[in-house]
Formats: structure tokens, sequence, C-alpha cells
């Protein structure tokens, strides 16, 4: 790609996608934001429990598995 | 003055809920502006500010002052805005009536035809966010590679590859539809 390809093409994606205009959001975002930090970090399920601890058992018991574990991660 | 302000970002740090609105109140604008400028959406923007804002303070014992608590909370917009980037799918062919909404084209070059600008908008959404990132705020908003460098916390040099590599992949996608730069 030549310089005067890639000054075009610059000239191009100014054109098709032009600059963001100054702007302000259209609502008070603090009372979501105060919701937000408010909000319980959701818990992770049971599943996720039951693998972690399937993984540190076999990382325990069989830990020649381990590279292969890792391996397909 | 600066007394005062150092003040709202120690008790910030020690995670004061006053000091936080404060903070949130005198950078609100500028992290959605921030915001926008890579997402292009003002709804999601305004939901990704305050994810952003949600992250800022639950990040606010490892502030560090010293940063300055614009480009921190720049730097994090940007990683929340990365991450709902890379959620998206690639943007579908444009249809004839979305050609038409496009935006005009600037000045600078008014002789883009809107199938070019409606090819190129689409191959954008194709790139990675990475590299979208790095062309949005360097190419389309002309700020200086530094200024791109800090708020994605990478090198100049890098923000300079990534620049590149969009281009080069804009132009391959580009004349894989018949249009040559």
């Amino acid at each position: 790609m030549n310089t005067h390809e890639e000054e075009r093409l610059k000239q191009w994606l100014k054109a098709a996608l032009p600059a963001a205009q100054d702007a302000e959001p259209s609502r008070d975002l603090w009372p979501a934001v105060l919701r937000r930090i408010g909000e319980e970090p959701a818990a992770p399920p049971w599943f996720d429990w039951a693998l972690a601890g399937g993984l540190a058992a076999m990382a325990i018991f069989f830990p020649s598995a381990i590279p292969v574990l890792l391996y397909y991660l | 003055m600066p007394d005062e302000a150092s003040d709202v970002l120690d008790r910030f740090r020690q995670g004061d809920l006053d000091a936080f609105e404060s903070l949130f109140r005198q950078h609100q604008r500028a992290v959605y502006g921030w915001t926008l400028r890579l997402v292009r959406n003002p709804a999601t923007a305004e939901d990704l500010t305050i994810e952003a804002f949600w992250r800022i303070y639950r990040a606010h014992a490892r502030f560090d002052p010293a940063l300055g608590f614009e480009g921190w909370a720049r730097r994090i917009a940007t990683h929340a805005a990365f991450d709902w980037l890379r959620t998206q799918p690639p943007t579908p062919a444009f249809s004839g009536e979305q050609i038409a909404e496009l935006p005009a084209p600037s000045a600078a070059d008014p002789g883009v035809s809107a199938e070019v600008r409606a090819a190129i908008a689409q191959s954008f959404t194709r790139l990675t966010p990475r590299l979208r990132i790095a062309a949005v705020l360097a190419v389309i908003e002309e700020l200086p590679h530094k200024e791109v460098a800090t708020a994605l916390g990478i090198s100049v040099a890098a923000v300079k590859l990534r620049v590149f590599r969009a281009l080069r992949l804009l132009r391959k996608d580009l004349i894989q539809q018949g249009i040559t730069p």
C-alpha cells in the first residue's frame, strides 16, 4: 500500500464515518451508576463450583493430566 | 483549589461515595464523549459510561492520584468499549435505504459516493475491535498518536502499526468488493 492509497483510504474512512460531535448524555447517569454500585455481584452458579472442584481434584489426583488440560484451554 | 481537588481524589481512593459523585459530575461528559467516539451510538455510549464509572468505582483502591483522574477514566472507558465491541457481530450488507441514511460526506472529500461510503462503513465493522478503536481515534477523530497510545495503554509505535494494519485490511476488503482506492 503506497502513501497515496493510504491517504485516500483515510479520506474515505473520514467521509464514511465522520468524527463524533461534542455531545452530552441525554439524561443524568448518576442514578444508574449508583444502582449499579448497589447491585450485589451475581453468585457463581453451582455448576461453576462443581467444575472448579472437579478440576482441582483432577489436578491433585492426576497431576500428569495438567499439561493436557492446559493444551485444550 | 488544587488542594481541594487533591483532597477529593484522596477521598475517592479511600472509597468515599461523595468524592466519587463529585468526580463523576466533573468527568461524566468527557467520558461519555470519549465512549461515543468509540462506539458511535448514543444509547450504547450512555450504557458504557455507566459501566465505566462502575468499574472506576470498583477499582478506587488502585487509583494513583499522580496519574490524573481523566486519563485513568478514559483508559477504563476504552476497555469497556472494547469489551462491548467484541460482542458485536459485523454489520451485514447495507440496504439501499440504509445507504441513503449514511452521514453526508465531509467537505474534504465530497466526491465519495454513498455506495463507497457504505462499503467502507461495512468493511470497517469487520475489523477487530483492537484495530477499529485505533483507527477511529487516530484517523477519524485525528487525535495525536501519543494521546491514543495513552488511552489504549500501548506504545506510539503500536498505535501506528494498528492503524496501518487496519488500513491494509480495509483496502484488501474493498478490493475484494471491486473498489480500488
